[in-house]
């Protein structure tokens, strides 16, 4: 996948001269001891990661984590005290004032966790502002602005002043202003922490949305990490001023690094996390349509398990057979294709296991994962469903 | 034994006398320009408001009032100044109005480029604040002096003098108005690629106005209260009539003339203010 923006050993230091505890750093001296020492803040330390092109990369933090000083770096509201930000492979941390306000103009924009909007200017100039700035002209600007207003469902209140809006609308305009300029990264910082739950959650999916349709390359940052496991295609946990770990939601939940991590995703909801792929296994006995009855009968035997699925020679799931089924059919003088029964359930492995819990406490079979041409991938114990409630 | 010792005695005063007569000498030029130019100016405004006949000017109190306030307060300012005219003041109140304009004019073109630049550099205001202190403080009647021998007796001094008077406020509100811009707003206008410049002009300066307008109003208000002190530099107008009715002990005078100052000053104060609040955003 094509690499949009790299940041390589990446450090922000506060204070009136940065440079001069970099060596302290690099000695591994703690934050706080270095605030007590010099009176410097260290803001990011030493932190490095790589986003996508068109993926949502999460970071994580609790506040005081550096997270709000590492996202103003990548746009040089911050700049850096050292370390390397890479986009499209160029390094922008030492572009002089007029590649930097083109850099802003056209690559990137932002989106605030107190909105940031223009109090004096109306909806329309507010979304129209990065194009002002462009130098476009009002015409054609008022166009794209309005435009961009609808798509974040705002048509219609262009002329009011954003004072006169609820917080969740207040936020659309937000976006609809980074939006509008057309940037290839977005900077979301905390955007949706002041809103209510409910207005957060309709947010959250309105992202959602709008990213499968513009595919933009989004940093988002927050301090929650349901929304974090939520949204991001990536996350990066920051503690301390560095980062702790970076991975897939599926990944951290699986792995955690260390007892820090370990802590945050104990509240995490993990049944809208992982996905049925996530704790799928294979079966260890399978019957083909081709054997007799007195085979299924022995591997249900050997495998101590009552159904057992049976498959054709391409791997593609043709149902399932009982062992009293089974059985019953051996006396009838039936075949294995007489008995094979299709009540049970069958999911994609890109379902989330919360989706599976009403199947799971409907059927007595597992729920087999297949894929589109209906081949079997694995099978999950209702079981394994259920005691991810608890 | 309780006196503070004679030896320790440093006569500052000489030597600031020093400066001033240096100065003087030195850049006599200089502030001839600057004392034409005040001068024009304030001559400008004075055959602008003798140019217009009494009524008009009751007609002008009474409109804008009424645009910028209600029907009530205009009817009671456009009767007031007509009571300044019962008095037999009318000359007396548009030459003070005169200095008043210029001294504020003035005020605003120097004070507000000074605020802006205290809100964006600390030292720059580190260093203003005790001048901008002592301005309001220190007796006007010490910078009298020196302001008589720069610019002579006359108009020109007696702006100078209210101008050093009244342009604190509309320098310090300034100022406040550009730091109290949320910082929110500042990176949002700098992430989309501002320059400073623009963030200025589009961000901050809309954000500060009302704060800068109420700074502005304070500014008049001064400028209204130094025009007494003003005339004992030979300015004409309302204050020389205070003075003179005090050097004949004229209750009647002096009593006609000060209320016609209040009067003044409460019209100026109400408009101006109004004017500012319409510059305030709902919050």
């Amino acid at each position: 996948m094509n690499k949009k923006l790299k940041v390589e050993q990446l450090t922000k230091v506060f204070g009136h001269n940065p440079r001069s505890v970099l060596p302290k750093l690099s000695k591994g001296l703690s934050k706080e001891r270095i605030l007590k020492e010099t009176g410097h803040t260290v803001g990011v330390n030493n932190v490095s990661f790589e986003v996508n092109e068109g993926e949502i990369f999460v970071i994580m933090g609790l506040s005081g984590s550096g997270k709000s000083t590492l996202i103003r770096c990548l746009n040089l509201l911050n700049k850096p005290t050292e370390g390397k930000i890479y986009v499209d492979g160029k390094d922008i941390v030492y572009y002089d004032n007029k590649d930097l306000k083109v850099f802003r103009q056209t690559k990137v924009a932002m989106v605030f966790q107190h909105f940031g909007l223009f109090t004096h200017r109306s909806v329309i100039d507010n979304v129209a502002y990065g194009l002002e700035i462009k130098k476009v002209p009002q015409s054609e600007r008022y166009k794209i602005a309005g435009e961009t207003l609808s798509s974040v469902g705002l048509q219609g209140w262009e002329d009011k002043y954003p004072n006169e809006l609820s917080g969740g609308m207040q936020q659309r305009v937000g976006l609809a202003r980074a939006l509008a300029t057309n940037p290839d990264i977005l900077l979301m910082d905390e955007p949706f922490s002041a809103l209510d739950p409910l207005i957060k959650r309709e947010m959250q999916q309105e992202l959602l949305d709008i990213q499968s349709r513009l595919k933009k390359t989004i940093i988002f940052i927050t301090h929650d990490i349901n929304e974090a496991f939520k949204l991001g295609d990536r996350v990066a946990i920051m503690k301390d001023a560095v980062i702790e770990q970076i991975g897939t939601p599926e990944e951290i939940l699986a792995k955690p690094k260390n007892e820090y991590i370990q802590k945050f995703v104990q509240d995490i909801d993990r049944s809208k996390v992982l996905q049925a792929k996530n704790i799928m296994f294979k079966p260890s006995s399978l019957v083909s349509t081709k054997v007799g009855l007195k085979v299924a009968i022995k591997e249900m035997e050997q495998g101590g398990i009552s159904s057992i699925f049976v498959l054709d020679n391409d791997r593609r799931l043709q149902g399932l057979v009982t062992i009293d089924d089974a059985i019953r059919a051996l006396r009838e003088d039936k075949s294995l294709n007489d008995i094979i029964k299709q009540e049970f359930y069958t999911t994609s492995p890109d379902t989330y296991i919360h989706e599976l819990i009403p199947y799971a406490t409907e059927t007595k079979y597992p729920i087999v994962v297949v894929d589109e041409n209906k081949k079997m991938l694995g099978i999950i114990m209702r079981v394994t469903i259920l005691s991810n409630l608890v | 034994m309780n006196q503070f010792p004679e030896i320790l005695k440093i006569d500052i005063g000489q030597y600031i006398e020093l400066f001033i007569r240096w100065l003087m000498h030195n850049f006599g030029g200089f502030f001839h320009v600057i004392s034409f130019s005040i001068l024009w100016f304030l001559l400008q405004m004075q055959n602008l408001l003798f140019l217009m006949p009494w009524w008009l000017v009751l007609l002008i109190i009474f409109v804008v009032g009424w645009k910028v306030i209600d029907l009530k307060s205009s009817i009671i300012y456009t009767f007031l100044v007509f009571l300044i005219g019962t008095f037999g003041l009318w000359d007396s109140m548009m030459l003070t109005l005169a200095i008043v304009v210029t001294s504020v004019v003035i005020s605003m073109l120097l004070g507000i480029p000074l605020g802006i630049l205290m809100a964006y550099n600390d030292t720059f205001n580190a260093l203003m604040r005790p001048i901008l202190d002592s301005m309001q403080t220190m007796p006007s009647f010490v910078y009298l002096i020196p302001a008589l021998l720069l610019f002579g007796m006359g108009k020109v001094p007696a702006v100078f003098a209210t101008m050093i008077y009244a342009i604190p406020p509309v320098i310090r509100l300034t100022d406040l108005g550009i730091r109290s811009v949320p910082k929110e707003m500042v990176e949002a206008a700098h992430a989309f690629g501002s320059s400073n410049w623009q963030t200025l002009v589009k961000i901050q300066l809309p954000q500060a106005l009302p704060t800068i307008m109420t700074g502005i109003n304070q500014t008049i208000m001064m400028a209204l209260a130094m025009v007494v002190i003003a005339s004992m530099i030979g300015a004409k107008g309302l204050g020389l009539d205070v003075l003179e009715a005090i050097q004949h002990i004229d209750i009647g005078q002096g009593f006609e003339a000060g209320v016609s100052i209040v009067f003044l000053a409460i019209i100026i104060d109400r408009l101006s203010q109004s004017v500012a609040t319409r510059f305030k955003y709902p919050k």
